[in-house]
């Protein structure tokens, strides 16, 4: 970042301008500071408020309940299987996403012909709703067995892998990892993408110098490039990690309303909006926040930091 | 040297399989969609999934669209004015708090990207009681405002780091000539900035495009935007799961032209999400 401009210097006639001119800047986003205040930070707080609050059914009910609401999430069997569910959808997930992102982003760092022809075949689920792809995963993945066999389990079954074919969401408890696949088919490409970047950034001569020093392939990705590429990592699984807690849309798509592919997000709107129980619905929506919070403001502390240094 | 680069390119050409396999992989979802799509009703059966249509029909495409259609045209009706309306607000926020920086930006800045981590149900409740409040549940254009303010820290960001490559001095040198802070935004910095304007727009574009909890609490039936529709129908029993394909196919296309015609923009977008230029 350059020093501010010595303003201090210029004639006190030109200084008032720049000063009047500075509250310009003030009230040109304004509106926009107003804006996020009302509908980030005041909702936030209106949904703490409605949180301890008695809420149940249509008309608004702000009796003070304490941590009631939160109390009984904590012995609320759905929320056990919200909590559980988001933790094996979350390993899948990330585990998935970093796996297949790093290996394809060594494979186009190769220099090989083709790569942009790849890389955006790779990127393009990212422009797909999470609608879409659960819609079309819930055919991909239907889990009939026996002679309804369909979707990849058919074509497990054509191709000679029957070991493959399972119950996909349909599996007892571990349901939801089957989920997290389309997750993992669609951001696995921009984690691709964050690697690259990364391993773009190793300069060559470092790869050179390693090579000279009779370094292998392999030792050479496991001792001088994967250190340096911590950063990317941590940021890609904050970044995922945190698509990971809100996730909605694609388990809406994918697997409706059934309890056992249930997760917070979707725990808080059926509650909220078919149920009624307001109250619940917010302390969920807190518990979301807050633990979507941990994990994002000391990555937007650090890098805005950075970014100033 | 010829033939050192010619064995390094020999001793590669295995990256290939993987990255064909995995290619594969990415578009099976593609495939299914538009295989299922071309057969006509008579050929759908999910024991022939994979196989290839006998001859080529539009049937499910035009079932398809008979159902969604009024919902493609909402979707259309929400987005277009949310993304023209973001990206001006966006240009202005992140112009500001760039070059015209204020005492107390450097706050309000993080303050102002936290916004567009947040789980959006922590902001639900309070949000449909407000747009019924003031009239704007129910129709696109409370959508459109939802969209726009949520999209503020998005926007503000892209712009604030494009805005970050143009020198000072170039400010500076306007300011010399007796410019105003309007003068330099409208003169200097919209030109200059049409890059950002493109990926801004694109990256809202998509997004409210591709939302689908905002859409299905603040709109009502007739007012449903294609990600609602999708998923509804796809949720009934009466649709089949071949015009189900073809829905598909039809809610992800405008996106995936903007990817197709325009992703280089649409992956600058992507990055600045993780807060990296």
């Amino acid at each position: 970042m350059t020093v501010e401009s010595p303003e201090t210097k210029s004639v006190s006639g030109r200084r008032k301008l720049f000063r009047m001119e500075h509250w310009w800047g003030v009230l040109w986003v304004l509106p926009s500071i107003l804006a996020v205040m009302v509908f980030v930070y005041g909702f936030i707080g209106w949904t703490a408020r409605v949180a301890v609050s008695a809420w149940k059914g249509l008309l608004p009910d702000y009796t003070f309940v304490g941590a009631d609401n939160f109390v009984g999430l904590a012995s609320d069997p759905r929320f056990h299987i919200d909590v559980r569910n988001t933790a094996i959808f979350t390993v899948v997930f990330i585990l998935g996403c970093l796996a297949i992102g790093l290996g394809l982003a060594i494979l186009l760092d190769k220099g090989i012909r083709a790569e942009g022809f790849y890389r955006s075949l790779f990127l393009f689920p990212m422009a797909i709703s999470f609608i879409v792809t659960g819609v079309v995963w819930r055919w991909l993945m239907n889990p009939a067995q026996g002679d309804r066999l369909s979707g990849l389990n058919l074509l497990f079954d054509k191709v000679g892998l029957d070991f493959l074919i399972n119950k996909w969401y349909a599996t007892p408890t571990w349901g939801i990892a089957a989920v997290a696949l389309p997750a993992v088919w669609q951001m696995s490409g921009y984690t691709m993408a964050l690697y690259l970047a990364g391993l773009r950034a190793v300069p060559e001569s470092l790869r050179e110098a390693a090579r000279v020093d009779g370094a292998s392939e392999l030792q050479l990705y496991r001792r001088v490039i994967m250190p340096l590429l911590w950063p990317v990592t941590l940021s890609a699984v904050i970044i995922l990690g945190h698509i990971s807690l809100k996730i909605f849309d694609l388990i809406i798509a994918l697997a409706g309303k059934q309890v056992a592919l249930d997760v917070p997000a979707t725990y808080m709107w059926t509650t909220t909006f078919d149920g009624f129980f307001f109250g619940r619905g917010a302390a969920i929506g807190m518990v979301l926040l807050v633990s979507v919070a941990v994990l994002v403001v000391p990555y937007l502390w650090f890098t805005l930091r950075q970014d100033r240094a | 040297m010829a033939s050192a680069t010619v064995s390094r390119a020999n001793r590669r050409s295995w990256v290939y399989i993987p990255l064909t396999m995995m290619a594969l992989f990415y578009l099976v979802p593609m495939f299914v969609m538009l295989n299922t799509g071309f057969k006509s009703f008579a050929e759908i059966s999910l024991a022939t999934m994979w196989k290839l249509p006998t001859s080529l029909s539009i049937e499910n495409f035009v079932a398809a669209w008979d159902a969604l259609s009024p919902n493609l045209w909402n979707s259309v009706i929400i987005v277009v004015p949310a993304a023209t309306i973001s990206s001006l607000l966006g240009s202005v926020n992140g112009f500001v708090l760039s070059k015209w920086k204020f005492k107390g930006a450097n706050v309000v800045f993080p303050l102002l990207l936290f916004g567009m981590f947040i789980p959006y149900q922590a902001i639900l409740i309070p949000l449909v009681t407000f747009m019924s409040n003031i009239g704007l549940a129910g129709g696109t254009w409370g959508l459109v405002v939802v969209h726009v303010i949520y999209g503020i820290p998005i926007t503000t960001l892209i712009f604030a780091n494009f805005f970050r490559t143009i020198p000072d001095t170039l400010l500076e040198a306007a300011k010399v000539d007796g410019a105003g802070i309007y003068t330099i935004f409208r003169r200097i910095m919209i030109p200059l900035s049409v890059p950002a304007f493109v990926v801004v727009y694109i990256w809202q574009f998509t997004s409210a495009w591709n939302d689908f909890l905002f859409a299905v609490v603040l709109t009502n039936t007739e007012h449903w935007p294609v990600t609602v529709a999708l998923n509804n129908l796809a949720g009934s029993q009466i649709i089949a799961w071949n015009v189900q394909m073809a829905a598909s196919f039809l809610a992800a296309v405008p996106t995936l032209l903007i990817y197709i015609f325009l992703g280089r923009y649409f992956l600058q977008g992507m990055m600045s999400g993780a807060l990296k230029e």
